[in-house]
């Protein structure tokens, strides 16, 4: 193999695996070391800088990075990644104003509309506003939050934090019209905008149309739409025996509120074996311990209209056969079965809806009748119109609509200076030493082998009693030092200077996962086979030298289960190897003005 | 040495027969110099007692002074051991030996605790073929009182500050063919492929097997000039001879070309395949490996490998006919049969 590019900005970046899968790539171990030394405030805005809602996300994110992280292929379960966040945002400095971003003296004179107020137009309100942007939010609701407001329950998203964080964003000179929705984009185009972003999400709830559907309609309800009613305070009441038709995470939602609004029995109908929920594990695990039982293999067939009100629902239980890679390679019916309900709540999936949005202007659909967007620079065909979020691709989640909502405020800024939005900012890489003396780091490189900490949780008996009492209570103090040190400071990189070595072997004998090995080059496969251990995950790279100036063989690291604990630096007698900060550089549209600046700067000189 | 010990995670880790991980193998944390040759030896023989499924408890660890002489404490842990007094090694390992023959005895010295204070006692243990793997870790200086030479030291061979060196060398692996060693060999720290296999088979051979096993002394003689150093040995290193272990004779299933390996049977039915890199080397001829060596220490090349084999030799225990079960748990009537039983020996000398 070619010697490693670690001057690629990505090569070290896919090492760190959470910051790599999250979309908004937060910085993840850096913000962890903050918390660790008691920096809450720092950890904060470390976070806000990347994914704007550290509170909210800290709660409701759907924690792509924690299935990534390394610690899941040494041990079984990721860092908590995902509450230590929320531990930055729940000890942070009650007032932060002077770190935020400010609203400018004047405005650059440059007009955006944004449709829908969540978290993907908040984002690009959040990025373009301290540059002078006038930006617009129109808002259907009389809330803003979009999603985070309307479709995930107080219980879990305690409205404060919401308020909180989206408060940072008006304070910025963004307005919201509520109660406005847009009835037509044609009109929206011909009013004074310089450009548009729809951020409207998808907001249509999949429908199951089954025999009794329409007869039975008070008591079947649209997941999402149920979720929202409930959320502004239309709907405060449910039937004893409930059914929700689905496992995804709206489905969970739907369960736990329900329960909340006076149901007895919930019953979570699956149409398939656990392994194929699109529940994240978290959430089942939340929605059973509130005894929601969830019943596997039942396929719904229809309704059950007695006297014209729902008494319950016909389910054929289905039996399936599953290959070695557990996929499905024949069902057949096991007979029908009716399971008695009072209210059915339909959680199957959602879909983008753009009604108002005209056919005849210009704006390209696919034959999905989604519109054609750009998956760079979020600009749809139509020059100046940018979708982001779930109006964009269809539903993702919220740290998805954080990213859009970012790479969509530099290409809005990019369409209004005129200069060209598909040239962006690339991603970069500083790289410091993180040594300070003799076996001495800037990080605590000692593997500590504590389990996951649990997340304490309000008694059952307590939490049903209001709707919005939230249910996680946030770390004790006790483990949020655990949990910080559980962290493997994957950005801090073992970086190798093959002229230094002298082949002792010195770091490959203490190597505690012997992801080390000197051996001949050869071709990626071939080096596979020749490897200390066996690397069994081909997704990481193998991070291979310069040839060694003894014996010309080459050193081999595989990135796969190094826990960085500078072990091989440690012992290395030459500092052939050595633990280094590797900070990316994510681009925002912050730094595309400051780079246009000096470069102007440059051609003046 | 490291500020942590190295941490334990083993969800990857194999298991041997016994069920244990390498990392069951291993000992307190070692305090050598980062880039010591000796803990590459330790790291090897931590992985040779792993491969071999021994179980801890029945190895015994022999050690004299030195920076070697540290490293016993370093690998396999749950087990016997004697850090003895300076070159006193190979007399512990003797009795120790007749005491007790179930115990895989593993001795590990220097080139100082050897060849100097110890000479005697290391020819000795060779002459009575004491049943233990016996480990030099040669590094041509004394690197606990800061870097004198060793009676290793090759003429020549540069300090860093003063003199070269103007006494001839002791090299242990000419000694012990003339002293009539069962099992020679010489390895280095940096090429674990060859060393693990010779530990195994030394720790398996019956009777004395020495493996001087060069391993650089990283703070005092590894500067150009020095003939112990990595770049040195890299540059000279000449292997004739690569000795495999294999744990019984069925799971040999590798083909080799006509005459380019051999097969040694072990006392236990394991066997040592000898792989030549070098055509003409036999390793069963002890004079013409004294001859080979002799002739490429002339052009400064350090020959490696399983050099010299005897499998017929009979070994302390045998010489003396020693019973077979070790000495504490024979019965007190059979290892003090009385006075009567001595007065009837002596009749034999009247």
């Amino acid at each position: 193999m070619n010697p490693t590019n670690t001057t690629d900005p990505d090569y070290f970046h896919k090492v760190v695996d959470c910051q790599w899968a999250c979309p908004a790539h937060t910085p993840v171990p850096e913000y962890i070391r903050l918390i660790a030394q008691g920096k809450y405030t720092e950890a904060y805005m470390v976070n806000r800088h990347s994914n704007v809602f550290p509170g909210i996300l800290g709660r409701v994110c759907d924690r792509p990075c924690e299935p990534a992280c390394r610690r899941t292929r040494v041990e079984d379960e990721p860092v908590a990644i995902c509450r230590l966040k929320r531990v930055a945002a729940d000890h942070r400095d009650e007032d932060i104003s002077a770190l935020l971003p400010k609203k400018p003296a004047k405005t650059n004179g440059k007009k955006i509309a944004l449709v829908g107020a969540g978290p993907a137009s908040l984002t690009v309100a959040n990025d373009l506003a301290p540059l002078g942007y006038e930006c617009t939010i129109f808002e259907a609701l009389e809330r803003p939050g979009g999603l985070m407001i309307s479709n995930i329950p107080s219980f879990r998203l305690p409205a404060t934090v919401l308020d909180e964080e989206i408060g940072y964003i008006t304070d910025l000179g963004v307005e919201i019209k509520y109660n406005h929705p847009i009835a037509s984009m044609k009109a929206l185009l011909d009013e004074d905008y310089d450009a548009v972003f729809v951020g409207s999400g998808a907001p249509k709830g999949k429908d199951l149309q089954l025999p009794g559907r329409d007869e039975a309609a008070a008591n079947i309800h649209i997941g999402i739409d149920w979720l929202e009613s409930v959320a502004f305070e239309h709907t405060d009441k449910i039937g004893k025996q409930v059914l929700i038709i689905g496992v995804g995470n709206t489905a969970m939602d739907c369960c736990r509120s329900s329960l909340r609004l006076g149901a007895d029995t919930v019953k979570v109908m699956a149409r398939k074996p656990r392994a194929f929920f699109k529940a994240s594990p978290w959430e089942l695990e939340d929605a059973e311990e509130e005894n929601v039982e969830i019943v596997v293999n039942h396929s719904p067939k229809s309704f059950v209209v007695e006297n014209g009100k729902l008494t319950g629902m016909v389910f054929e239980k289905m039996e399936y056969e599953l290959d070695e890679s557990g996929a499905i390679t024949s069902q057949k019916s096991a007979g029908d079965v009716t399971i008695p309900c009072d209210d059915v709540i339909l959680a199957i999936g959602q879909e983008n809806a753009f009604p108002w949005i005209e056919r005849d202007i210009g704006l390209e659909f696919d034959k999905w009748d989604v519109p054609s967007v750009d998956k760079d620079t979020f600009q749809s065909n139509r020059d100046g119109v940018f979708f982001g979020g779930d109006a964009a691709f269809g539903p993702l989640n919220i740290i998805w609509a954080v990213e859009h909502g970012h790479q969509a405020a530099i290409s809005i800024h990019k369409y209004c200076e005129g200069t060209d939005v598909t040239d962006r900012l690339a991603a970069g890489l500083n790289l410091v030493t993180a040594k300070i003396g003799v076996n001495e780091w800037q990080f605590s490189n000692d593997y500590d082998p504590s389990d996951r900490r649990q997340m304490e949780h309000v008694e059952l008996t307590e939490r049903f009693r209001k709707l919005d009492t939230e249910v996680e209570l946030g770390f004790a103090p006790e483990q949020i030092a655990t949990e910080v040190q559980r962290c493997l400071n994957c950005d801090v990189h073992t970086v190798f200077e093959a002229p230094l070595c002298i082949e002792c072997d010195a770091c490959i004998d203490i190597c505690p996962v012997d992801c080390l090995t000197i051996t001949v080059n050869g071709d990626e496969d071939d080096l596979r086979t020749r490897l200390t251990t066996d690397a069994d995950n081909l997704e990481q790279a193998l991070y291979v030298s310069d040839p060694l100036k003894e014996t010309a063989r080459v050193m081999v690291k595989d990135e796969d289960v190094c826990v960085h604990c500078g072990l091989c630096a440690e012992r290395c007698p030459t500092a052939a190897w050595d633990m280094q900060y590797g900070v990316i550089h994510i681009p925002l549209v912050e730094d595309e003005v400051t780079a246009a600046q000096v470069a102007k700067g440059v051609a003046a000189e | 040495m490291t500020s942590i010990r190295k941490p334990l995670i083993d969800k990857h880790l194999r298991r041997n027969d016994l069920g244990l991980t390498v990392r069951d193998y291993e000992g307190v944390m070692s305090t050598l110099c980062a880039g010591c040759g000796h803990d590459s030896v330790t790291a090897a023989i931590t992985r040779a007692f792993f491969e071999l499924s021994i179980e801890p408890h029945r190895a015994a660890k022999i050690s004299g002074i030195g920076c070697s002489s540290k490293t016993t404490a370093y690998f396999v842990g749950q087990s016997h051991g004697i850090n003895a007094v300076h070159g006193r090694m190979p007399s512990v390992a003797t009795g120790a030996a007749a005491a007790n023959g179930d115990l895989y005895y593993i001795g590990v010295s220097g080139d100082g605790d050897s060849l100097s204070i110890g000479l005697g006692q290391f020819c000795h243990a060779i002459r009575r073929n004491v049943n233990m793997l016996y480990i030099i870790e040669n590094n041509g200086v004394y690197g606990l009182t800061k870097g004198q030479f060793s009676a290793s030291a090759d003429i020549g061979t540069k300090p860093k500050k003063g003199a070269a060196n103007e006494q001839t060398p002791i090299d242990p692996v000419k000694l012990a063919l003339t002293l009539g060693a069962s099992f020679v060999a010489r390895s280095f720290s940096g090429d674990k492929k060859q060393l693990v296999p010779l530990i195994q088979a030394g720790l398996k051979h019956k009777g004395f097997a020495l493996i001087d096993v060069i391993s650089p002394c990283v703070t005092f003689n590894d500067h150009v000039g020095s003939t112990k150093s990595y770049a040195h040995t890299y540059e000279y290193f000449h292997p004739v001879i690569h000795a495999d272990y294999v744990a019984s004779k069925e799971t040999i299933t590798a083909e080799y070309e006509n005459g380019a390996a051999m097969d040694v049977e072990l006392h236990d039915g394991s066997v040592v395949r000898l792989r030549k890199t070098e055509e003409d080397y036999d390793p069963r001829d002890r004079g013409a490996a004294f001859d080979y060596i002799t002739r490429h220490d002339g052009k400064g090349e350090i020959v490696t490998g399983l050099l010299h084999l005897d499998e017929d030799r009979p070994d302390m225990r045998d010489m003396n006919k020693l019973p077979k079960a070790p000495l504490n748990r024979l019965p007190f009537e059979g290892l003090c049969p009385g006075a009567g039983a001595l007065a009837d020996l002596q009749k034999d000398y009247a």
